[in-house]
């Protein structure tokens, strides 16, 4: 009689199986970096809290590793310079083409995967001269680095962008606002952005994901952002190196279980 | 640059000079319409066109800034020749092996309640993993294996010996390893859709044909999934290709893998005239990832073509 | 379409087999009774339609028949085999389902040779009967399209076809219209009916839309919350509802406040005779069809509230001296002769009607 409730048992119990060993198979070096972590320093063993107590504790941190504190800022500052940029950037443009250029929605959507193609060890090559000049113009602050971020992020936060328009129809919203006497900005103010919120939310919480793991092109420009901090600390300390690490992936993964739910609060129809 | 820029003139001057300025939708010249692009256009064009142009271009320059095959030339060396090699072979075999585990991740993954914890716990990890693990992987591997580390201790009771972790550094074991850290789950997050994709009136439509569950499989479901499945091998295969943080973070001697390579040019001291042959392999790398990405396009259109509504 | 009628394609089955569906119980995870003791016996070659709201069980009923959901009890008994535990895939059942089941991958022709493929048959007899099947829904012309290139409509039809290739037992046919826009709906409708009486193969058709069972069936089924609220031919389940809700859902019913007597229900100075099963003496709710009332003259009764045409014919909306609103059906030429506020007097025909508890 049951072989469908057969069925469907045996795809939990693969599902369970499969998902249970992958599972344990990423935690693996998770849990013995976490273990090498809350080692007590010294020959005599046993653990201790101490290198997390250290990291918790921005004060302290900021003291004795002035560049890993400095490093955390750094990528910080990215991140919201980033999102701010790709924002005020995509959002305009991608309405905008949507209203009145849908011709050059295919190079718009060109320009934006470009960065799938182009390798950032390669963006970096190719930067190298537009960067003297950024230097030459504004300054050889790390916040600068946001102008490359923002490309690196462009394939991300298009998708998540060309999602929420696809849901609403901008054209017919637009239309409305602006019979009833909106400007432009009105229309992008009051009426485009509060429906793509979800899209805007999930395309800035990608770019900061995103900006906070980026070690590439700060590195081989020299500047210091949480990565390169962490691995230039590496060689020298690596128990806090290591918990910086494990520290960051686990705020990334806070960010992307939030965004979760936040993204399947108003599911669009498929 | 300055054409994409500037918005082309208008060929038609328009008759509402003089009208109000607040007009209908869709009653802008043109060119008006286009100056909204101008930010995204010079934006791009400094940041994203300018960096390209300038690694295509350098690539058949000259030291002397003179067009020449010369910085080509350089990469038949054999130490650049063999980071390729090495290069191609890691992101194939991290591509393949990450696309196995990973389509049955996903797989599984979709038998799932729709909105469940279970899903979105998984999708999470493998979003934190596929786009985020660089430096902090490499430092938990260095932390696991490393001397005394607790996972070489829990080898050793399996009946493992890893010897001094030498291996862990080496591109064909422990790289390979790693970066199967960030392939699998960046699988999970590309192929998870196809597999949503499938429909149970498929599965059902089969059975009351009098189809077995590997009927569906071997003839429905398999090859429904195979285009979006080489699909997502070759997106991994450059995302491996193109990976940096990781291996330089594992790798301090030597450069095994081609960005390596472009790094070592770049950063060390660079004799005079090397900066080209740096913009040759970067040239060279982005002949490979968009050799794949046009494959992976192409195969991408046929998929979705099925998968459409 | 045309197709030569007479000449049965490709030698389709031939009379069809009883279906008998006994006590048959599903309660879902949630203990929602999807069905409650469904009893359902078919005919041979009969064309039975399961109609209900959402949730009715009509859909979990027609999957228990194909083995896509395991019955917590009773049992399915199909030709005198009993199938309960057979899996569908040894059940030899075609189904259509609501929309999206062909095979992406596959051209139509493909679609329908796959259960052909199943069963071993060889190449030439495969391409034939796929030819044949597709010439029979009208689809010969699109055989090497894909889902994709086709319309709903033409997706349906080679679902049909792929179904009735495999010369079924039984056709199940899962709401394959609710997809549809209504042209085509009707359409379709009209030649599964006709593909159905020329292959003669015993059907059970589940929908929610009471027009569309009433069109096709030899025998319509209303359920409610996981039994078989009635069982008739389309005639009769629309003239002699057995109960409020039968009477509810299929076709448009007034209630009127009414007086049940010994002779029927007295209403608007005339009497109303009984179905079977209305309530007895006392004050009661009746409930009347539109075309069982008549407008005439005479003392005024009612008030025109609205009138329209709906195309073959016009209906007058009144609210009775009593407050009850009543839709009458009229001839065209009535409509015009009921402006709003028009003072009217209405009087039952005299058909049979259900009397139910006010």
């Amino acid at each position: 009689m049951a072989q469908r409730a057969a069925l469907r048992r045996k795809q939990t119990t693969f599902r369970w199986v499969v998902v249970g060993l992958v599972m344990a198979f990423f935690a693996l070096p998770m849990v013995a970096a976490f273990e090498f972590t809350i080692r007590a320093r010294g020959a005599e063993g046993g653990y201790d809290a101490k290198t997390w107590q250290t990291l918790l504790d921005f004060g302290t941190l900021a003291e004795s590793y002035p560049d890993l504190a400095k490093g955390i800022v750094a990528s910080l500052l990215l991140a919201v310079v980033t999102v701010v940029i790709m924002l005020v950037l995509l959002v305009p443009t991608m309405t905008w083409v949507r209203l009145r250029l849908p011709g050059m929605s295919r190079l718009v959507e060109f320009i934006c995967l470009l960065p799938l193609t182009v390798p950032a060890i390669v963006l970096v090559v190719g930067l190298t001269p537009v960067y003297a000049w950024v230097i030459y113009l504004l300054s050889g602050a790390t916040v600068w680095l946001s102008f490359a971020y923002v490309i690196l992020v462009l394939p991300y936060a298009y998708r998540a962008l060309d999602a929420g328009l696809r849901a609403i129809d901008v054209k017919t919203l637009s239309e409305a606002a602006r019979s009833l006497g909106a400007s432009w900005f009105t229309v992008m103010w009051r009426v485009v952005l509060p429906n793509l919120r979800t899209a805007v939310l999930s395309a800035s919480f990608l770019s900061v994901a995103l900006v906070l793991g980026e070690f590439t092109i700060a590195n081989l420009f020299a500047y210091k952002n949480l990565q390169v901090a962490m691995y230039l600390l590496g060689k020298s300390d690596s128990k806090i190196s290591v918990a910086v690490g494990l520290a960051a992936l686990a705020f990334a993964f806070i960010i992307l279980f939030a965004m979760s739910f936040v993204g399947s609060r108003r599911e669009r129809k498929s | 640059m300055a054409e994409l820029a500037s918005p082309a003139p208008s060929p038609d001057p328009g008759p509402g000079a003089g009208r109000p300025r607040r007009r209908a939708l869709g009653r802008l010249r043109p060119s008006g319409a286009l100056a909204g692009l101008v930010p995204f256009f010079v934006y791009t064009t400094i940041f994203l066109i300018i960096p390209t142009l300038v690694v295509v271009v350098g690539a058949f320059l000259g030291p002397d800034g003179r067009p020449s095959l010369g910085s080509l030339a350089a990469l038949g060396q054999p130490g650049f020749l063999k980071a390729l090699t090495q290069s191609i072979l890691l992101s194939a075999a991290t591509a393949i092996g990450g696309a196995v585990v990973g389509a049955l991740l996903a797989y599984a993954v979709s038998t799932a309640p729709k909105d469940g914890l279970l899903k979105r716990f998984v999708t999470s990890v493998c979003g934190v993993l596929a786009q985020f693990g660089g430096v902090a992987l490499a430092f938990a591997f260095m932390a696991s294996f490393g001397l005394g580390g607790l996972l070489v201790g829990w080898a050793k009771v399996v009946g493992l010996d890893l010897g001094s972790g030498i291996w862990l550094y080496q591109w064909d074991k422990g790289l390979m390893l790693v970066y199967l850290y960030f392939q699998i789950p960046l699988m999970l997050i590309v192929f998870l859709p196809a597999v949503e994709g499938l429909r149970p009136q498929w599965r059902e439509a089969s059975e009351t044909l009098g189809g077995t569950t590997w009927t569906y499989w071997r003839r429905v479901a398999g090859p429904i999934l195979m285009p979006p499945f080489v699909g997502a091998t070759l997106l991994l295969f450059t995302n491996a290709f193109s990976a940096y943080a990781t291996a330089a973070a594992l790798v301090s001697q030597g450069s095994p893998l081609v960005p390596l390579q472009i790094a070592s040019t770049f950063s060390s001291e660079v004799i005079l005239g090397q900066e080209n042959v740096g913009k040759a392999m970067a040239f060279s790398m982005v002949v490979v990832v968009a050799i794949v990405m046009a494959l992976y396009t192409w195969i991408d259109k046929r998929a979705s073509r099925w998968m459409q509504r | 379409m045309t197709t030569t009628a007479a000449s049965s394609p490709g030698g389709v089955t031939g009379p069809g087999v009883a279906v008998e569906l006994t006590e048959l119980t599903r309660v879902y995870a949630g203990g929602v009774r999807a069905l409650d003791g469904l009893t359902l016996h078919m005919a041979p070659g009969e064309f039975i339609a399961l109609l209900g709201p959402s949730g009715c069980g009509k859909t979990t009923a027609l999957r228990c028949l194909a083995g896509l959901e395991d019955p917590d009890s009773g049992s399915v008994v199909v030709g005198g085999r009993d199938l309960t535990h057979v899996p569908t895939n040894k059940r030899d059942m075609g189904m259509v389902f609501q929309a999206y089941s062909l095979f992406p991958h596959m051209t139509a022709r493909q679609n329908v040779e796959f259960g052909l493929e199943l069963r071993k048959q060889d190449k030439a007899t495969r391409a034939k009967r796929a030819a044949d099947m597709l010439d029979l829904v009208g689809l010969s012309k699109q055989a090497d399209r894909f889902a994709h290139q086709m319309s709903g409509g033409q997706q349906q039809r080679v679902a049909l076809a792929r179904a009735l290739a495999i010369e079924p037992q039984v056709l199940l046919l899962d709401e394959p219209l609710s997809a549809l826009d209504a042209k085509v709906r009707t359409q379709l409708r009209d030649e599964i009916r006709r593909i159905q009486l020329e292959v003669g193969t015993t059907t059970l058709f589940v929908t929610h839309d009471q027009e569309e069972a009433l069109a096709v069936a030899d025998r319509v089924g209303v359920m409610n919350a996981g039994r078989l609220e009635q069982l008739a031919a389309p005639a009769e389940l629309y003239s002699a509802p057995v109960s409020e809700f039968v009477a509810d859902f299929v076709g448009v019913t007034n209630r009127v406040r009414a007086e049940v007597g010994d002779d029927g229900a007295h209403v608007w100075g005339g009497v109303v005779p009984l179905l079977p099963g209305s309530a007895g003496r006392g004050a009661a709710v009746l409930l009347v069809r539109p075309e069982a009332v008549v407008i005439e003259g005479g003392e005024a009764n009612a008030t025109v509230v609205s009138s329209s045409f709906l195309g073959g014919h016009g209906k007058v909306v009144t609210t009775t001296d009593d407050g009850d609103r009543v839709v009458v059906q009229v001839s065209n030429a009535e409509v015009t002769a009921h402006a709003p506020g028009d003072r009217v007097r209405l009087r039952p025909r005299g058909d049979r009607a259900l009397a139910v508890a006010p």
